[in-house]
């Protein structure tokens, strides 16, 4: 072997040693979740003009469906309505709920999120045919119930039947995706704060939803944001609602530690 | 159906001014987009709005395609009479929808 190839060599070595290197993560699941004292509500990283928006509840264009999902909440067509049995007091009253969710329903035996109860309830109790995922009726009536938690911290169980969504939801954040091969973790736990092109990163939490997004100009959900954020990845987005969705939804709501629901919130 | 939220006070001062505050659930779908599959998504905006107060119109607006969803509508009035305030959106059909409140002149 003369000089030169050895020199080949070594390079190629250096190389795949390099590609071997981080790029070879394929997960961070080791490291720590986001500390307590560090949490910052997507709120305090919006433009000043944009949070007023917010905590304006007339000018928070939010209402407009917190407003309509109120009105399915009370109507009489559906029988019996969600009012009849969901009264404002009393043991059914629905204040605090939207905290507990995503949360295992013990006759179906896994993870539902605040959409998907919805629509169970409406078919089970109500003989109703459930809504699709992302349709105005249903976000409306999901922003209503949410928006009756305002300013409640999450609560959500992870023990007992729901520790193994929670598990997989971590596993999610924590790994690896799509062409650009970057791990939510990257960059909400990482880069919090910095600057992604014209954009403060934000730690990733989902108190404000469904939220009025100002680039979708609607309300949206939170799995629709989901999907965003994997395009962003160029990962293959899954459908809303699926269930490696609603248990990255339960890992959220626990790392969010304490911090407030403010459905419907106002984002970029 | 236009979820409509008005904001208005329920009584005034004779000669007050007050503020009227009015927004209106609409895409304002500006005809410039296209869909998924590349097709344009047809225009389908709100074109007018007007404010009539005892049947006379004290302010109006009008949309173009660049005016974003759910449009937000902030103007001022002087309180004159007891009446009714009317706010009427009309779309690029001319199909209108409106709301009204009640305000008390004292």
């Amino acid at each position: 072997m003369n000089s030169l190839q050895a020199n080949l060599a070594a390079m190629c070595l250096v190389a795949v040693c390099c590609l071997a290197g981080a790029d070879d993560i394929r997960s961070f699941a080791d490291k720590a979740d986001l500390a307590p004292a560090t949490l910052k509500s997507g709120l305090e990283f919006l433009t000043p003009e944009t949070r007023a928006m917010q905590l304006d509840d007339f000018e928070n264009p939010g209402f407009l469906w917190v407003e309509a999902g109120k009105a399915l909440f009370e109507e009489e067509e559906a029988s019996p309505s969600c009012q009849s049995c969901h009264a404002a007091s009393g043991d059914r009253a629905l204040r605090g709920v939207a905290a507990r969710y995503p949360a295992v329903d013990s006759q179906a035996g896994e993870l539902l999120n605040l959409e998907q109860r919805i629509n169970r309830c409406r078919e089970t109790h109500q003989a109703q045919p459930s809504l699709a995922y992302e349709s105005a009726p249903l976000l409306s009536l999901t922003a209503y119930v949410a928006s009756l938690s305002r300013g409640m911290p999450y609560q959500p169980s992870i023990d007992g039947p729901a520790r193994s969504y929670f598990e997989r939801g971590r596993a999610y954040f924590f790994a690896r995706r799509g062409q650009l091969n970057l791990a939510c973790t990257q960059c909400h736990d990482d880069n919090w704060g910095r600057m992604l092109r014209g954009d403060r990163i934000s730690q990733g939490h989902g108190n404000a939803y469904p939220a009025y997004r100002l680039e979708w100009q609607t309300l949206g959900s939170l799995h629709r944001r989901f999907r965003d954020c994997d395009r962003g990845v160029r990962a293959q987005p899954n459908a809303a609602g699926a269930g490696i969705y609603v248990a990255l939804e339960l890992y959220l709501a626990w790392r969010a530690g304490n911090l407030a629901l403010e459905s419907p919130g106002i984002r970029r | 159906m236009n979820t409509i939220r008005i904001a208005a006070p329920k009584q005034a001062r004779k000669g007050e001014v007050i503020e009227l505050k009015a927004m209106i659930a609409h895409d304002m779908e500006s005809g410039f987009r296209r869909d998924q599959f590349g097709r344009k998504v047809p225009r389908d905006i709100l074109k007018h709005f007007e404010c009539v107060y005892n049947g006379e119109t004290v302010f109006a607006a009008e949309f173009f395609p660049a005016v974003a969803a759910n449009p937000l509508l902030v103007f001022y009035i002087t309180a004159t009479d007891s009446g009714t305030l009317e706010f009427r959106w009309v779309d690029q059909q001319g199909k209108a929808v409106s709301d009204s409140v009640e305000l008390l002149v004292q």
